[in-house]
């Protein structure tokens, strides 16, 4: 079955997993921009990733046949340093109409602190103002509820928010009755150790049907398979759901929602 | 949806690999209590009890209530205060 992993940190990923990926029926990934692991040394590097999602990484994809999307931000964890955020906010403008960017993201919060709270605010108001869609990162563990909680308390509070625009990442059982309920989309991450697993994901559309739900693989430097999705389809069809449902988790959902980016192009095989 | 299995088919399914993760539960206890020292009054060790004390309880979906996987993720989260914003 083809499917899109929406979700996923191919600059972290080889070749190999590519291929992989293609041979499982990958047809399209978005990339958000994110932590490297460890803190760059300054807005260079932020630069440098930037030119490394919107220019190298569509060509690296390309060669396997899988469209490369990505998201433009300043992540929790370094959003820490104002001065930093603000440098790289200011770069980042630049770059969004590059033909590959669906948004802003993966922004959100990592320990819910207040200088986190005021460069996500400062981020939202930029997305806001370019009608950019939004792509969240929710924090992990012990902080996830509350840091999913604060940033929906963010996004309610902007009347431009256009609720149908933004996904709310790694939700799990504990935050997605409420991401959903409010309006937004809801992506799942399938990540062995810290977030949701194949069987879990499955219980989650059990209960709370295909409406607005995507599942990812954030694959990215760390413990975290990329072939995640294939494995939810795998279990999705082991459940008995039907393969008109899988489809739309893993390929219309994504489509659905990418196409109200205004660069969001692809043409499905025929 | 079709081919929605019965309660004792799931059961069939899951129920070697429940045991099996039931069992690393009670040694990974085990070891914690063989260690030197004392884990009492750390609130990890509460929170392991109150998920237990779940798990051992009523099927968690009567009278709308939050499913078990919902409430044991509640209970390893921090509070969400509403007035966050006035605190920060
Ligand atoms: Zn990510």
């Amino acid at each position: 079955m083809q499917y899109f992993d929406p979700h996923i940190h191919m600059a972290s990923r080889t070749t190999d997993d590519l291929q992989a990926m293609a041979l499982a029926g990958c047809v399209g990934v978005s990339e958000p921009a994110f932590w490297a692991g460890f803190d760059r040394s300054g807005l260079d590097s932020f630069r440098d990733y930037f030119r490394q999602l919107t220019e190298w990484e569509p060509k690296r994809a390309a060669q396997f046949g899988i469209r490369h999307y990505c998201w433009l931000g300043m992540n929790a964890k370094e959003a820490e340093n104002l001065d930093l955020s603000r440098q790289v906010i200011a770069t980042m403008k630049g770059f969004l109409d590059r033909p590959n960017v669906l948004g802003v993201g993966e922004i959100g919060l990592n320990k819910c602190t207040p200088n986190e709270v005021a460069t996500l605010a400062e981020l939202i108001d930029v997305a806001l103002q370019g009608e950019e869609q939004m792509l969240f990162h929710t924090p992990h563990l012990e902080e996830k509820y509350r840091g999913t909680r604060m940033i929906l308390d963010l996004l309610h509070a902007d009347a431009r928010t256009d609720r149908s625009r933004v996904c709310i990442d790694h939700c799990e059982e504990q935050t997605i009755r409420v991401v959903l309920d409010e309006g937004y989309w809801a992506g799942i991450t399938l990540y062995p150790t810290t977030k949701g697993t194949p069987e879990r994901a499955v219980d989650l559309v059990e209960q709370f049907g295909v409406d607005r739900i995507m599942v990812n693989s954030s694959a990215d430097w760390g413990p975290s398979d990329p072939l995640a999705v294939p494995k939810f389809i795998f279990q999705m069809r082991r459940r008995g759901q039907t393969e008109a449902n899988i489809r739309r988790v893993v390929y219309e959902n994504p489509l659905t929602f990418f196409n109200q980016s205004r660069n969001f192009q692809f043409k499905p095989a025929e | 949806m079709p081919n929605r299995p019965t309660a004792t088919d799931i059961l069939d399914c899951e129920f070697l690999v429940i045991r099996g993760k039931l069992l690393e539960v009670a040694a990974a206890l085990d070891r914690i209590d063989r260690g030197t020292g004392s884990t009492d009054g750390d609130a990890r060790r509460e929170n392991i009890r109150k998920t237990l004390a779940l798990l051992g309880g009523d099927p968690a979906d009567s009278g709308g209530k939050a499913s078990r996987a919902e409430q044991l993720q509640l209970i390893f989260s921090l509070p969400y205060e509403r007035e966050w914003r006035k605190a920060q």
